[in-house]
């Protein structure tokens, strides 16, 4: 047998299952719930690399590169929201998050 | 060969997955996060998306993964606290992650028996980041200066976010200071004998 597309794709579904499941199970840990987002959005980068590196179409990998952008811009903004949420409350849990309510 | 390390890469992928969820201490779960990354890396290498590979080294293990571990450390929370509850949602997530993964391999089993015939990591160039770098600057240049807006705007919000300017705190204002002339401070008065100022 050899390496195929299947296998990449296969792994990749594994890992933003993985991703979802994260959210579902850690209701009330924000840093978590960001950490499988970032789980989430590697299983895609996975995928698009994979595809486009099986079929030989650059346009895949170009698009990888953007979703890391657009990662690594949600995990800063992610955290600093976080922050100023834990400087007002004290603390993170994501249940009390409707006491912002205007 | 290649197979082989593919399951091995693949098993420590879903596995530090798996522990980046599952982990009782988020110090932990970014460790494994970042154990990820790098596997994953090793997975990109190994279909010869060399670039790829490294930018996901350094952009995730280098930034975002040491600003969750900086966050994570400076936030001094009940971590005990935050991890109740984790049964009560484990088998109604699991059921919800069940079905989702059967819908993707439903979809992923129509692509068909796969095959690497038409494998070519850097198409119409020697090497991977040659091919990447090709195209970038040409045909996507758009897309790339607006990638960069994105981190700009990104970055701005972030300081705008977590600055802080404590309204009654008294500090110095230099340029108040340097730009103080002396008929703003002294004033000379002509004082009659016998009367007040």
């Amino acid at each position: 047998m050899e390496l195929t597309l299947n296998h990449y794709v296969g792994l990749s579904a594994l890992l933003f299952t993985i991703g979802v499941f994260g959210i579902f199970v850690n209701r009330k840990n924000v840093i978590v719930i960001l950490m499988a987002i970032e789980l989430i959005l590697l299983s895609v980068n996975i995928n698009l690399v994979a595809f486009s590196v099986f079929n030989g179409d650059i346009a895949g990998q170009i698009f990888a590169m953007f979703v890391l952008t657009v990662a690594a811009a949600e995990a800063a903004v992610g955290l600093a929201i976080l922050v100023v949420y834990f400087r007002t409350r004290g603390a993170i849990a994501v249940e009390d998050v409707n006491v912002l309510r205007g | 060969m290649p197979l082989i390390a593919f399951y091995i890469l693949g098993a420590i992928v879903a596995l530090s997955a798996v522990l980046v969820v599952a982990a009782r201490n988020p110090v932990h779960s970014v460790l494994w996060l970042i154990c990820a990354f790098f596997t994953s890396a090793g997975l990109l290498v190994l279909i010869g998306a060399e670039f790829l590979a490294m930018l996901l080294v350094v952009v995730y293990v280098g930034a975002v993964a040491v600003l969750f571990l900086f966050v994570v450390m400076m936030l001094d929370v009940d971590f005990v606290e935050l991890k109740q509850g984790f049964q009560n949602y484990v088998v109604s997530g699991a059921a919800i992650a069940l079905i989702l993964f059967a819908e993707i391999g439903v979809i992923a089993a129509s692509i068909g028996p796969g095959s690497n015939a038409t494998m070519d990591p850097s198409p119409g160039a020697d090497t991977n980041a040659e091919a990447i770098g090709a195209v970038l600057y040409t045909d996507y240049l758009l897309l790339f200066q607006l990638a960069g807006l994105i981190l700009l705007i990104a970055m701005i919000g972030a300081i705008v976010l977590t600055l802080r300017g404590r309204p009654r705190a008294k500090r110095q204002n230099i340029a108040e200071q340097t730009g103080r002339k002396r008929k703003d401070a002294v004033e000379l008065r002509d004082v009659r004998p016998g009367e007040g100022v």
